[in-house]
């Protein structure tokens, strides 16, 4: 069974695309697949510790991993430790690496 | 030995617009890193990221001539990625779909760049251990 990793590059503020994503992300992880999220350019937004996303909750409750590009957090002046529990800044090269193991992309 | 892996990006957006560009050519510059062969296939607007007619242009607003402001090209981009790709062993192949170039009157391509058809694009999602499709919105 392969693996999908989900790129969001949307800010879940302003686009009810992300929460979408999300959705998606649960429904595949549901149905046995192995998910990871990856959140890239303004979809990092919602990864501040305190931040009100609703959607990134349920996809961090569940056993997704949710990776954020450190490039997009430094852009955006998030610290790594500021994160949300359950989030892990992450390079590019883990769109890569999942890639090259027959992960499907899907970016949103 | 690490396998040889081949991955295909197909590219929308148009130079000097989106986020989304930078984003794949850091994706780019990642996977040629690795050693990885890499098709792009650039559709729509993305097929002036090779434009060769690319000018850079002062900054009057802040007194920078050409030289000073230095503006970023994306063919130049590309042609640091192809660059890139020989001295890592990888092959970066970059097709152009050729009914989009003709719209837009961008012909003239940098050297590496080639134009073909949206069945290239096809081929090359064949040929690769995956895919991935940056669309614009």
């Amino acid at each position: 069974m392969r693996g999908y990793l989900l790129i969001e590059s949307r800010d879940p503020f302003e686009s009810t695309g992300a929460a979408r994503t999300c959705e998606l992300a649960i429904q595949l992880r549901a149905a046995g697949h192995d998910v990871a999220l990856f959140l890239v350019q303004n979809g990092v937004l919602a990864v501040r510790s305190g931040a009100r996303r609703t959607e990134l909750d349920k996809v961090l409750g569940t056993k997704i991993e949710v990776l954020a590009d450190d490039f997009s957090l430094r852009e955006r002046g998030i610290a790594p430790a500021s994160l949300s529990g359950g989030v892990k800044a992450a390079p590019i090269d883990s769109v890569v690496e999942r890639m090259a193991a027959g992960w499907n992309a899907i970016w949103h | 030995m690490a396998t040889k892996h081949t991955l295909t990006f197909v590219l929308m957006d148009a130079p000097f617009e989106s986020a989304r560009t930078t984003t794949a050519f850091r994706l780019l510059h990642a996977a040629l890193d690795r050693g990885y062969d890499v098709n792009v296939f650039a559709y729509e607007g993305a097929v002036a990221l090779s434009f060769a007619k690319q000018a850079q242009h002062p900054n009057a607003v802040h007194g920078r001539d050409v030289a000073q402001e230095d503006h970023p090209l994306s063919k130049n981009w590309i042609a640091a990625l192809m660059a890139h790709a020989r001295t890592r062993g990888a092959d970066l192949k970059w097709v152009n779909c050729g009914l989009c170039v003709d719209e837009r009157g961008v012909g003239e391509a940098i050297e590496g760049a080639r134009r073909g058809s949206p069945a290239d694009c096809w081929k090359m999602a064949q040929q690769s251990t995956a895919t991935l499709v940056i669309p614009t919105k």
